[in-house]
């Protein structure tokens, strides 16, 4: 069963394989209710989004509800992880919304895989969290959008349950500062990283993409990840795990 | 197949519009890496890793494609990338006299949009966006641009094998939800 969702700005899709009909659309109905309440709480587009209120201080953070209290803490984890290079204070305002994506995606997957649906993927803006192979011997196949050239594929993902994102220039309407120079980080087009986890994959990926050049040796020596990158002159390079990855 | 095929086209829109819409922003980081690399300025500032600027609610990232075919990258050392090139072509699409579809118009914050699909068998023969944005030169652009590589992606993505893609994906609406209603029309 094949889905999109408009949400958060976006498009959710979900591709679940297995489950009968009935089920299936019962538990893509939650999670797809899920993502909007991850928008209700959290949006910083929506004035009285309990993430709005907080940030301009008018409730605090006892007032909210309990996920935003988490999606802080993995925020803080993941500045901490990228030296500074995540923030949730992207300005002066509180923006926690380089993180809420994929964790919400994440969660969405793990509603499915709680109701028996492990054969799935979530795709969120680009963002993707992949569940069990979509079936017996074949993985999913994820095409990594090739900054450069409109509609080309620069690599192919294949492997289940792995999260897979990508930063880069080609967000229209996105830019990435660097936080330590305040200058748009400009050394790359776009950097795919993958690992297993949504949260902090989305998030890193960020960050690295922040790095610029850098992000070569923070992604190798992080656990976990990989990472494949792509210069504005059409240049790669990946992590030394990358090609296990690819399909 | 049906999703498939739209994801296809998906894509490729939304790659496209967002290249075009911002020429001058590509162009701009089309430079040498500046020295963005240091892991630590010691500006003594709180980092801000990331600005978003986006919210007007048109662009979309929704895209699967899930025929056989093959695209790959490369998995060498260097990580060269093998990509196909996709081939602009400007010529008129065939219209189907034996299959096709007309989407619905829809309006989008650039103007309306409304594409006709041809269809041969099971498959997307050709795209004819027969509305589109043309208000100003950059509607123009935009549109000389995504029109023939639209078609081009529709026709040579369907044996694509990708299930879903990461990276930019956004699009305009309008495209999305014309394609739509025209590929629900031609039943496939």
């Amino acid at each position: 069963m094949r889905h999109a969702e408009h949400v958060m700005g976006t498009v959710f899709s979900f591709d679940i394989r297995d489950g009968e009909p009935e089920e299936t659309a019962r538990a893509l109905g939650e999670a797809v209710a899920w993502l909007h309440r991850v928008d209700a709480v959290f949006s910083t587009y929506r004035p009285d989004s309990p993430v709005s209120r907080l940030g301009r201080g008018e409730i605090g953070l006892a007032a909210c509800p309990p996920e935003v209290a988490e999606v802080l803490a993995l925020c803080e984890e993941a500045e901490r992880a990228t030296g500074g290079y995540f923030t949730a204070r992207p300005g002066a305002a509180l923006d926690p919304s380089g993180l809420v994506k994929g964790w919400a995606i994440e969660r969405a997957s793990a509603l499915l895989d709680a109701a028996g649906l492990r054969r799935h993927s979530v795709n969120g803006g680009g963002d993707v969290q992949l569940g069990d192979r979509p079936a017996p011997g074949r993985p999913w196949r994820v095409g990594i959008a090739h900054p450069l050239r409109p509609g080309a594929i620069a690599a192919v993902v294949a492997g289940a349950g792995l999260a897979v994102a990508t930063s880069g220039v080609a967000e229209r309407g996105a830019h990435i500062v660097d936080p330590h120079t305040g200058a748009p980080a400009a050394a790359l087009a776009s950097l795919t990283l993958v690992g297993s986890r949504l949260t902090a994959v989305d998030a890193y990926a960020t960050a690295a993409f922040a790095m610029g050049g850098a992000a070569r040796d923070w992604v190798e020596a992080a656990d976990g990840l990989e990472a494949f990158a792509m210069t504005p002159t059409g240049e790669t390079w990946q992590t030394t795990g990358f090609p296990r990855l690819t399909g | 197949m049906r999703r498939a095929l739209l994801a296809v086209v998906v894509t490729t829109i939304g790659l496209v519009l967002l290249l075009s819409f911002k020429p001058h922003d590509v162009t701009a980081v089309a430079q040498p890496p500046s020295a963005l690399t240091q892991q630590d300025s010691g500006s003594g500032r709180q980092p801000s890793a990331l600005t978003r600027s986006d919210g007007d609610g048109d662009e979309h990232g929704d895209e699967h494609g899930d025929d056989d075919g093959d695209e790959h990258g490369d998995d060498d050392g260097r990580g060269t990338v093998a990509a196909p090139t996709p081939t602009v072509k400007k010529s008129p699409s065939a219209r189907s006299a034996a299959g096709g579809a007309t989407g619905d118009v829809v309006d989008t914050r650039w103007g309306p949009v409304q594409v006709r699909i041809a269809v041969s068998g099971k498959k997307i023969t050709g795209v004819d966006v027969v509305q589109y944005p043309d208000g100003n030169r950059r509607d123009r652009e935009i549109s000389a641009v995504a029109l023939p590589t639209l078609k081009e992606e529709t026709l040579s993505k369907q044996s694509a094998d990708i299930d879903t893609v990461s990276g930019a994906t956004y699009t305009s609406e309008g495209y999305i939800r014309s394609l739509q209603s025209a590929i629900d029309r031609a039943g496939l």
